[in-house]
């Protein structure tokens, strides 16, 4: 326990030597706000930005993007994921649209889409759609088809239709699958809705940066990552929490979760 | 579909046989001049060759035979998984032309869904076909406890032993009450000490149930201790190369394998595999 402590107090000691290291180098180099800024600085942005409420606002506008953005993604990558896993006509057809669009970079879409709908929640809520849509539809159809073939013959021995191996066999059976999709999809959508926000928006955190990029205001971009960066451990970390829930069975998961306890317990 | 067609007409036709017969031991499974052939017409693999028997209500029938003789075929068809290419199978006087509701199968391996509980898994059959889940549970119970597995209705199948996971794989065959239960290899994939006590566990668990069993197995000495009949197979193509009747008192502990009786039975299936060049 007390090692525990000591190591966890080395940690935040290296962190503390890397900014000092920094902000040292910054000061001596003398080194211009606009080229890199000093971590004091960057942390008085973030302290400005967040009293004033400023920050909470635009957070709030990104969240909302992304969040709408993932359920839309997320929904009809499972829809149609499922309806290509179990038809295999439907693959047949849909399968050149598939392949086209996942070799294209998604946000490479970003500037079309404003165009068409314009700078407002719309075309960032597809964007991040988009980006979030193929990864999760991959995960699906590869979790739906990976039913080993003996449960596919016990279940057919119990004389089950089509729709119980789906509910009892196959939907479980790829629900690891899917939450790896769900994690993917959750960072991408963030990302989708970040850039769609750098190309063209009114609000937003991607807005922010992009405005301070043009007043040369480097320490508040440095401000806005660290909002975006613990943004993005916190939604990854919220579909994490909800996997370990629904996924208390998974062998692989276990292994994991028990080859951590093991490295923690090491330390001791 | 034509096939389908043309065993139900058969049964229309041939409920009227059996039934006369029903007073001598009653056929569970009747196997006619069964045929089956893998692949194409010129490259065809013909894994089972005109087989021919049948399984009274409530035997043990263990099939021995080298890999490659067509005895997991055999079973897949009793299961109604796969079709014969000709002849036909039986069950209860009604033609196996696709899975059924009234077989109950264990696999060489466990395969028990992760996500179910121990109960979870062994109430499959009941949830698939929509059997009462209370009437069901009391029987899960009292089934579990048979093979002793009472107290572990609520673990996870990766919290138990290859030994333990089997057993729930059978308590689950035998959940709806199958007029019969195929086993295929079931015990093959456990060490050599496990398989002996489920073997003893096996008998104990068919003397108290008393189903119709086919079970398929590698392993002559297994085959001679469980059955009441051994039927022997040969490979390529897949015949029956001998048939015989094992008279050991039940219940038989493992010393029986040690006894002139069972050693004479394990030497004529060896003879009978030999023969049909099942062993190198």
């Amino acid at each position: 326990m007390t090692a525990k402590l000591a190591n966890f107090g080395l940690r935040i000691l290296l962190i503390a030597a890397v900014l000092a290291v920094w902000e040292a180098f910054v000061r001596v180099l003398d080194i211009p706000a606009f080229i890199l800024p000093r971590p004091t600085s960057v942390f008085m942005a973030l302290y400005r930005g967040t009293v004033s409420t400023m920050y909470f606002e635009h957070l709030q506008v990104t969240l909302t993007e992304t969040l709408i953005g993932f359920g839309v993604g997320c929904s009809l990558a499972l829809v149609l994921g499922t309806v290509v896993a179990l038809s295999r006509r439907t693959e047949y057809f849909l399968y050149p649209f598939i392949v086209m669009f996942q070799a294209m970079p998604k946000v490479a879409l970003a500037p079309i889409i404003i165009v068409w709908f314009g700078l407002g929640l719309t075309s960032k809520v597809i964007t991040a759609a988009l980006v979030a849509f193929f990864p999760l539809l991959v995960n699906t159809i590869v979790g739906l088809r990976s039913a080993d073939e003996d449960r596919v013959n016990l279940m057919r021995s119990l004389a089950a239709s089509r729709w119980q191996i789906f509910w009892m066999l196959q939907l479980p059976n790829a629900m690891p699958y899917i939450f790896a999709g769900l994690e993917i999809a959750m960072i991408f959508s963030l990302l989708g809705a970040i850039v769609a926000e750098l190309v063209g928006a009114e609000s937003g955190l991607g807005m922010l940066i992009q405005s301070m990029n043009f007043t040369m205001d480097v320490a508040g971009q440095f401000s806005v990552l660290l909002i975006l960066s613990a943004l993005g451990l916190a939604l990854n970390g919220i579909v994490t929490a909800i996997r370990r829930r629904v996924l208390f069975w998974d062998v692989t998961q276990k292994l994991e979760i028990e080859g951590a306890k093991v490295k923690k317990g090491g330390t001791t | 579909m034509r096939q389908r067609e043309w065993n139900i007409l058969q049964g229309g036709l041939r409920i009227v046989a059996p039934a006369a017969e029903t007073a001598a031991a009653r056929e569970v499974i009747a196997v006619r001049r069964l045929s089956k052939r893998y692949g194409s017409r010129a490259d065809a693999i013909l894994a089972l060759d005109d087989i021919d028997f049948s399984v009274p209500d409530r035997e043990f029938l263990s099939i021995v035979g080298p890999s490659g003789c067509g005895k997991s075929t055999l079973l897949k068809i009793l299961a109604g998984l796969l079709h014969a290419t000709e002849g036909e199978a039986w069950l209860n006087d009604t033609a196996i032309d696709g899975p059924r509701r009234d077989i109950g199968v264990v696999f060489q391996s466990p395969v028990l869904f992760p996500w179910r509980s121990v109960l979870g898994n062994v109430l499959l059959p009941a949830d698939v076909q929509r059997l009462g889940r209370a009437e069901m549970t009391k029987r899960a119970y009292d089934l579990l406890k048979l093979v002793g597995l009472d107290g572990f209705e609520h673990r996870y199948p990766w919290e138990l032993s290859g030994g333990m996971q089997q057993r729930v794989a059978l308590v689950r065959a035998l959940i709806h009450d199958p007029a019969l239960l195929l086993m295929d290899e079931p015990f093959g994939a456990l060490d050599a000490l496990t398989r002996e006590s489920m073997n003893v566990e096996l008998q104990r668990i068919w003397l108290d149930r008393r189903k119709t069993v086919v079970f398929v197995t590698h392993s002559t000495s297994e085959a001679v201790f469980l059955a009441d009949r051994v039927m022997v197979m040969s490979a390529r193509p897949g015949t029956i190369a001998d048939m015989l009747k094992i008279e050991l008192p039940r219940p038989r502990s493992l010393d029986v394998m040690t006894t002139e009786a069972f050693g004479t039975y394990v030497r004529r299936i060896r003879a009978g595999l030999n023969a049909g060049g099942g062993l190198e």
